[in-house]
């Protein structure tokens, strides 16, 4: 018993009049560092402790306008600032519209700030190594007794007089309570620690590569697995594992015929041309040497590029040369290139290929006029 | 019968000692559920079971296992989102508002109350998400800076929900575990088992139920009332906003957010006479959850039901009154369109039934108020099915109209949010003190000091 460091004396009351005579007294005898315990809030107990009111509104106040300010200014900063968007007509800053929120934000700061204020600086909580806890007055107090405890810090302390003042109270008990021995707690031996350190890794690791190796099954996949076979992917169908197919040999795909002339510099022969200079076809024709020649030919089949010497320049079309090409031979320079020319049969099309031979056929006669053709010109 | 209505009756039956409330309050915490436990618990499980099988098919085949269509796009979820978020509020009602009105009798139902609050929330909160047929992109709700730089829009009404939603909830929640603190000081300080012990000690967090103490935690109380009463009053408002801000005929009207309010509280309080009169029974606790708490409660169901009427009387005749030609047309298609038996089902179970209640003699029976409060709920429900409904199935323009026909996985949801409803409650009466214990020893008989004249009160 020596040894051990007294926290208080305390005493106990069974009937709600008796705990406030004797609080009022204790109070009066001089003490700060006292308390009484009450199962439940007692009427006037705050006057006969001789108690201040309590400050926890101003902690409400500050929280609260502080909620009103945040959300005002949130929103503000988020719908006029960061991201301005017109909504229903209503201007940036609508404040109608904001008061909900700015709302039910105030109430949130205001309550929860309080409650967490209240218990964890105004009371110290949560806090279970009390001395108060464990003892006898405690579970009395807990049930249907109203106790007083002086504690020993309080300057005016001292065990006996401070006893024989309690006694003095008419209580049904009195009790010294101690500062408990230090608890040592099984959990906190090295020993333990290390065990649960090893379950710990062990589980972790463990559930690590259950969900992540063994089973793992992706969340939401947004389609991004689907049953079909995309360009370059291997086909577990075919023998040959190709995913994407080759013609069948001896075949042609729909729209697609084969020029017999492709890769000659120079051929024997080429195609007759199938299409008459129709308006309709010249104007195709048109579009598409605007589209497709006009880059490195000009607009007018001069020669003259437009890639400010990117590329070396063609020579003109209205040449002796070009002009006395046959209609076949321009189209197999388009078809199969020449020179620096590449092939343009991607991007062009049979029928666009002979329009574009008829329009540079305009486009020759043109630059080349004669005096019939200006007389033939107006007669139209 | 006799009951002498100038004289307060007294808070606690039956001049209990201090000790004699705390054992009959923790009675149920001591001993092990009995058979009866483990039959209601099967029953609210199973129904909670179908409604997890329910949210399986929704979210395996999608929002079209529901019968929701164009136009009808709300049908049973917002339906079931607005009734229980409803039933919620009879729960802060008692907690806060009788609180700060001083009704002490409000004490012995306030815990089981606000208990129903917060699980009546969670059932709400539940079906705005699985509404959306998306309920992983919820967080998108959340104002949080994303790579799409993107902000919520904080002038609409589905937004104001959230946050009215989830504030309820968090306060509610504070209110309630702040109240219940005490009470696990006190179930700490009389258990014998160890583990009970070291539960209860956490979550008392230590309390001393020091008087130095009880001054801020007052406060703070009347704080959270003060705050949970504009509160209450606030969510069920937004929540009308939801229709209100539209501009649907049927709709669009300035009476919904009192209209909601007093729907609200009205559909709570059945709900909270419903459960209490089983809770009171079971647990030997007649002497706190007395006749004249259920007599009290029935009054505030006359008086809201009377609101509700009210209401719809008056909806109507701001449709005649508007002039507006597709306003009328919502109301007589209400009243006598193909939706008719809903809306004759409402006016019946709300306005109808709670007229009883005008005798005292129906007032005081524990029959007759169970049939009335169980027809309130129904009511209530179908009210919300033809606010949505109704409104919806026909509105503009006729090449539009349509029908709504819920399926067996509507159903099954309903049924599993009262099933998660009622296995909350039942696992809550066993759990944790279905009354405060503080706070009924405060009120009950010689709690308080008496001849202190100058320091009373």
């Amino acid at each position: 018993m020596a040894d051990k460091k007294i926290f208080g004396v305390t005493a106990l009351f069974n009937n709600p009049d008796a705990i406030i005579s004797a609080a009022r007294k204790v109070a009066d005898s001089g003490f700060t560092k006292w308390d009484v315990n009450s199962p439940y809030p007692l009427h006037g107990i705050d006057k006969a402790m001789k108690m201040k009111p309590s400050t926890l509104g101003f902690v409400t106040l500050v929280f609260g306008l502080t909620g009103v300010a945040v959300a005002l200014f949130f929103m503000w900063w988020t719908m006029s600032v960061d991201y301005p968007m017109v909504i229903g007509g209503k201007p940036y800053f609508s404040l109608p519209a904001f008061i909900p929120v700015t709302f039910e934000v105030t109430v949130i700061m205001a309550t929860v700030s309080s409650v967490v204020a209240m218990f964890a600086f105004f009371f110290g909580l949560p806090r279970n190594a009390h001395a108060l806890h464990d003892t006898e007055y405690m579970k009395k107090v807990s049930r249907d007794h109203f106790g007083i405890v002086i504690e020993s810090d309080d300057p005016k302390f001292d065990e006996r007089s401070t006893l024989e003042l309690l006694k003095s109270l008419n209580p049904i008990s009195t009790e010294i309570i101690y500062h408990p021995e230090k608890e040592r707690y099984p959990i906190f031996e090295p020993r333990f620690l290390v065990f649960l350190f090893g379950v710990a890794m062990v589980v972790s690791i463990g559930t690590y590569f259950m969900l992540n190796k063994l089973m793992y099954i992706q969340p939401f996949n947004w389609m991004d697995e689907q049953q079909k076979i995309i360009p370059q992917s291997k086909s577990e169908f075919f023998s040959d594992a190709r995913g994407m197919r080759l013609p069948v040999e001896g075949t042609v795909a729909r729209g697609f015929i084969p020029y017999p002339y492709m890769g000659e510099a120079t051929p024997k022969e080429v195609l007759s041309n199938p299409y008459f200079p129709t308006k309709e076809n010249l104007e195709l024709g048109q579009r598409k040497f605007l589209t497709y020649c006009s880059p490195c030919h000009g607009n007018y089949a001069d020669g003259d590029s437009r890639l400010q010497g990117q590329f070396p320049n063609p020579p003109t079309l209205h040449s002796d040369r070009a002009r006395n090409f046959p209609d076949g031979m321009i189209y197999h320079i388009i078809t199969n290139g020449q020179n620096v020319m590449p092939s343009y049969a991607s991007q062009v099309t049979r029928e666009e290929r002979w329009a574009i031979v008829n329009y540079i056929r305009v486009l020759q006669r043109a630059k080349n006029a004669s005096k019939s053709d200006v007389k033939f010109a107006k007669s139209e | 019968m006799d009951v002498d209505y100038s004289i307060e009756a007294p808070v606690v039956r039956g001049r209990l000692s201090l000790s004699e409330i705390e054992e009959l309050v923790a009675k149920p915490l001591d001993s092990k559920p009995d058979k009866k436990f483990f039959v209601a618990l099967s029953i609210s499980g199973s129904a909670l079971l179908i409604g997890a099988i329910g949210l399986f098919f929704t979210f395996y085949y999608g929002i079209g296992t529901w019968g929701n269509n164009q136009p009808v796009a709300w049908g049973f979820g917002i339906t079931n989102f607005v009734f229980w978020v409803g039933i919620g509020h009879a729960g802060t009602l008692i907690s806060a508002i009788l609180f700060l009105l001083r009704q002490k009798w409000r004490t012995g139902i306030a815990r089981f109350a606000e208990a129903m609050t917060i699980f009546a929330v969670m059932c709400a909160g539940i079906f705005p998400i699985i509404h959306t047929g998306r309920p992983w992109l919820a967080g998108y709700l959340t104002p949080y800076p994303n790579q799409h730089g993107l902000w919520i829009n904080f002038t609409s009404p589905l937004i104001w929900d959230v946050f009215a939603v989830s504030v309820y909830f968090t306060v509610s929640l504070v209110f309630w575990y702040t109240g219940l603190i005490p009470d696990f000081a006190t179930l700490r300080d009389r258990t014998t088992s160890k583990i009970k012990k070291s539960v209860y000690s956490i979550f008392s967090l230590g309390w001393r139920h020091s008087s130095r103490h009880w001054l801020h935690y007052e406060k703070a109380y009347v704080i959270l009332a003060g705050f949970a009463t504009p509160l209450v009053l606030s969510v069920h408002t937004i929540v009308s906003f939801d229709f209100a801000v539209a501009i649907l005929p049927g709709w669009h009207s300035t009476i919904f957010p009192p209209y909601f309010v007093a729907g609200a509280i009205f559909s709570g309080f059945a709900m909270v006479v419903t459960v209490l009169v089983f809770v009171r029974k079971i647990f030997d606790l007649q002497n706190i959850i007395t006749l004249d708490h259920l007599e009290k409660m029935n009054k505030v169901i006359l008086a809201t039901g009377l609101m509700v009427g009210y209401s719809y009387a008056t909806e109507f005749f701001f449709a005649w009154y508007s002039g507006v030609q597709f306003e009328q047309f919502v109301f007589i298609n209400r009243a006598f369109g193909p939706y008719a038996w809903a809306y004759w089902t409402m006016v019946s179970c709300n306005v109808l039934f709670p007229q009883f209640f005008w005798f005292k003699k129906i007032r005081r029976s524990i029959p007759a108020m169970m049939v009335i409060v169980i027809l309130v709920n129904v009511g209530m429900w179908f009210e919300r099915f033809v606010i949505v409904v109704t409104s919806l199935h026909r509105d503009f323009l006729p090449s539009s109209w349509g029908m709504f026909t819920p399926t067996l996985v509507d159903g099954g949801i309903l049924l599993g949010s009262f099933g998660l409803f009622f296995t909350l409650v039942i696992l809550f009466t066993k759990a944790l003190p279905v009354v405060s214990i503080a706070e009924i020893k405060a009120v009950s008989d010689g709690a308080q000091p008496t001849h202190h004249g100058a320091n009373h009160g």
